[in-house]
């Protein structure tokens, strides 16, 4: 009989084995989907973990690894702190909306002013936009104990709303002919997020999450508040006792993972989609809760992930194209990676043992 | 005697790492109270656990009315006639005693039927119990008749109680013992496991002694003294705390009209509290739990604040300050809860250590964390306080509680405390490890540092305080010098009676 059985302390070993042992999982457990769909497993698994990376047209797909990888870590990051604290922000897709917002809305009034204090002040108020969406879980929370899983995740669709108002209404290009969608800010120098280095992928929002992992990994480890986060969610009477002020935690929390999902918003609504447009959010927000989770929310383990998610966000869109392969199934995989790893994640903490037992009468 | 009620023979259970039980034999002969005896971790958990139907042996076999004897699980032990009385009590607080009784029977008879039985059984072995009162209104004693009327209504052949007076105030242990004598008078065999001494001495005639999972001696514990006993169960010879002289010194810390609301449903408040604590001096405050000790503490160590003026420390105001200003001022406290509280589970002792010493210590600055400081005074706790662990890299709960508890007294004492709180210091800690625990306590004392001692095992309190109080429904009685006291008194303050006189 199997049995499962606690280990004295976590597994180190199983720790990094997991998340590769989740990815190998989901390649076969995702081979087979696509199987029954018709399509040949080996040839849409190479394309969506090989050719985005060696193909002929890798030089195309490379940069794009740094475009869709960015936000994801960008957003993850920040959600991965109040994770380790039990607090639990499902909303970083809302706050990514009113970042852009923030940040484009003020670009836009200020059109055609030409200034270099512009793509800086679009940056403080993206991280504004998403810190103040954050904020209403957040004081919810605090003052009348509201669950702030429910209300950061009905806010998405708030923002949603937003959007979709902004884009058809305020911030609609007036020399848009009538179509939805604002300015292209791509065409706004002092607005637009441009590749540092022409065809590199490598914008503001690519170096930002750079900072972010270092920041992050530096207050994990070394810092006060760090170690504070991680105490609340491993024994939130334990962090009490050590002088923790719970709501003040929660509102670090919600707050900078906001305001990181906010920046994330901003980079791209400046960069690589341009326009504040009804479908401008593709749903970072949602999948770098995976990422979050895969990266063992750990600061360069997010690093890894979200470059991993990217891909297999960019392999998916070639294998839609050229295998045909509905893009559900290519999210069904994805959630595949969540769904293997929190199963192999049980032998961090377990050993699985064949038991024998006899029983002597 | 007469005749065997239960035959254990040659029982063995192993888990990783330890071996929990190694073939151990003894017998209950019928109406015997038998006491089973021996420190945390000796294998008196296991043991029973077998017996009911918990756990199943490894090898070995137990015969029950000279019946072979496998329970598979606990119903089946029922059936045979096992009750079991377990130290933790499982009831729903928001249900009445009855509908908390009905619920743990196979076939509940009516409501009105089973009220009449309760209070038949009551009323026969002088357990008085309304059946129709909430749980969640009852002091553990009644809690505990709950428990043991749950069993009679089986008719049970031989009952099992696990540590039944850890949480009762001696009147009621008397009571209790009374109820006990009756059924054993009635035939039926008690199985009384304890590491009380005294008590196994007044209750039991045969006395099963377990030291590491092994039998070391099964005898009569009214022909040895409670000495001799402790040293069967710990195999060696013991060291008390030193008894000490103490003058008081000046009054440090002062508690003024402290109150508290209760912080949850079932909680207690604390009502007009009010003390002062001299240097030099271990203040016990004894009481039976849930009668407002964890929130003494919380209001203590500042987890839980009040107004300003209703603690202070050398005149100051500080009931307003977080922990961490308060142990900046030299106001450390360890609460009862180990795993969870004083310390958390799955991080490792330097991470521990930081817990609590990051101010005292100075292991951060600018809120930049000094690991490898923190990882030496983790180290300094484990050598000087003989915490049996590899290192300070091991988790929390890899330790076995005494160790822990070592390590989470350790952690605050060599902080320098001027004032220290300890909440249940020794509880379910081995004899070796607790009595150094009072001795470290005393020490600290000695050196000028103020100490309250919450606890409920009056031998401790009596053992180690200069001056006594009881905490009663979250009242604490008038302090007075221990050497006054004698037990009966202590027992009428803990069940709440005026000490006055």
């Amino acid at each position: 009989m199997l049995r499962v059985e606690k280990r004295p302390s976590p597994s180190k070993t199983w720790g990094y084995l997991a998340p590769i042992l989740a990815v190998i999982a989901t390649m076969i457990g995702g081979g087979m989907m696509f199987a029954l769909l018709g399509k040949d497993p080996f040839e849409a698994i190479r394309i969506i973990f090989y050719d985005p990376l060696f193909s002929e047209f890798a030089w195309y797909y490379r940069p794009q690894l740094l475009i869709k990888g960015a936000p994801l870590i960008l957003i993850a990051i920040g959600l991965s702190m109040g994770f380790r604290a039990g607090v639990w922000n499902i909303g970083a897709e809302g706050q990514y909306i009113i970042g852009a917002l923030f940040g484009a809305g003020f670009a836009l009034a200020v059109y055609p002013t030409e200034s270099v204090f512009i793509f800086p002040s679009m940056i403080i108020l993206g991280a504004l936009g998403g810190f103040l969406w954050a904020m209403i879980p957040a004081i919810l929370k605090t003052k009348f104990g509201t669950n702030e899983i429910l209300v950061s995740l009905m806010l998405v669709y708030v923002a949603e709303q937003l959007l979709a108002s902004m884009s058809l209404g305020l911030m609609k290009n007036p020399e848009g002919f009538g179509f939805p969608g604002s300015r292209n800010l791509q065409q706004y120098a002092s607005a637009h997020n441009a590749e540092l280095w022409i065809g590199s992928g490598v914008h503001m929002g690519v170096v930002f999450g750079l900072i972010a992992v270092i920041f992050a990994y530096v207050m994990l480890a070394r810092h006060q508040l760090g170690f504070h986060i991680r105490l609340t969610g491993e024994s939130p009477k334990a962090a009490r006792f050590a002088g923790v002020n719970p709501n003040r935690l929660i509102i670090f929390c919600l707050g900078s993972s906001g305001a990181l999902a906010g920046l994330a918003g901003l980079f791209e609504i400046a960069g690589p989609s341009g326009q504040v447009n009804i479908d401008f959010n593709v749903g970072y927000g949602f999948t770098a809760i995976i990422v979050a989770f895969l990266g063992r929310l750990n600061p360069f383990g997010i690093m890894l992930a979200g470059l991993l998610m990217a891909l297999t966000y960019i392999g998916g869109e070639i294998a839609q194209s050229s295998l045909g392969l509905p893009s559900a199934a290519i999210q069904a995989f994805q959630g595949m990676l969540l769904f293997f790893l929190l199963a192999v994640d049980l032998l961090t903490n377990f050993k699985i043992k064949w038991a024998k037992t006899e029983i002597i009468v | 005697m007469n005749q065997t009620l239960l035959q254990l023979d040659g029982l063995s259970k192993s888990y990783p790492g330890v071996i929990a039980n190694d073939h151990v034999s003894f017998k209950i002969g019928s109406g015997e109270i038998h006491a089973l005896l021996g420190e945390n971790g000796a294998g008196k958990s296991t043991l029973v656990k077998m017996i009911y139907g918990l756990v199943r042996p490894d090898t070995g076999r137990m015969q029950l009315g000279g019946q072979s004897f496998a329970p598979s699980e606990p119903r089946a032990a029922r059936a045979a006639g096992i009750a079991m009385v377990f130290q933790h009590f499982s009831l729903f607080e928001a249900l009445s005693v009855a509908e908390n009784i009905a619920l743990g029977m196979e076939k509940p008879p009516k409501s009105s039927a089973l009220s009449m039985q309760i209070t038949k059984v009551s009323h026969t072995y002088g357990l008085p119990l309304d059946p129709e009162r909430l749980v969640g209104d009852l002091s553990a004693g009644e809690r505990q008749r709950v428990e043991i009327i749950r069993c009679l209504l089986q008719d049970p052949k031989l009952l099992i109680m696990d540590e039944p007076t850890s949480v009762l105030t001696p009147q009621e242990v008397t009571t209790l013992f009374t109820t006990l004598r009756k059924l054993k008078s009635e035939g039926t065999s008690i199985l009384y496991i304890s590491h009380k001494l005294e008590e196994i001495r007044t209750l039991c005639e045969t006395a099963t002694i377990l030291r590491n999972g092994k039998k070391v001696a099964t005898c009569d514990p009214r022909e040895n003294s409670a000495r001799q006993l402790a040293e069967m169960m710990v195999g060696a010879t013991l060291n008390y705390a030193k008894a000490r002289t103490v003058k008081l010194g000046e009054v440090i810390l002062k508690a003024s009209n402290l109150s508290l609301p209760p912080q949850s449903a079932f909680g207690t408040s604390l009502k007009n509290i009010s003390f002062q604590l001299h240097k030099g001096e271990v203040l016990g405050i004894g009481g039976v739990a849930g009668n407002g000790q964890d929130e003494l503490l919380a209001c203590l160590s500042g987890e839980v604040l009040t107004s300003p003026n209703a603690i202070q420390l050398n005149g100051n105001n500080v009931g307003h300050l977080t922990p961490n200003l308060r142990r900046a001022l030299g106001i450390l406290a360890a609460p009862e809860e180990r795993l969870g509280h004083a310390a958390a589970p799955d991080m490792d002792l330097t991470e521990n250590s930081m817990l609590t010493a990051m101010v005292r210590k100075k292991l951060s600055s600018a809120g930049f964390l000094n690991w490898k400081q923190a990882r030496e005074f983790a180290q300094r706790v484990i050598d000087e306080f003989d915490v049996r662990t590899p290192g300070p890299q091991s988790v929390a709960r890899s330790l076995s509680g005494g160790n822990l508890q070592k390590f989470v007294i350790g952690r605050e004492v060599l902080q320098d405390p001027n004032v220290l709180i300890v909440n249940q210091p020794t509880w379910g800690v081995d004899a070796a490890a607790a009595a150094a625990i009072r001795q470290s306590l005393l020490d600290l004392a000695s050196k000028g540092a103020a100490v309250i001692v919450i606890s409920q095992d009056l031998d401790e309190l009596m053992e180690i305080s200069t001056r006594f109080a009881a905490l009663n429904t979250g009242k604490l009685s008038e302090i007075q010098s221990m050497a006054k006291f004698s037990l009966d008194e202590i027992g009428l303050l803990l069940g709440g009676a005026d000490a006055a006189g």
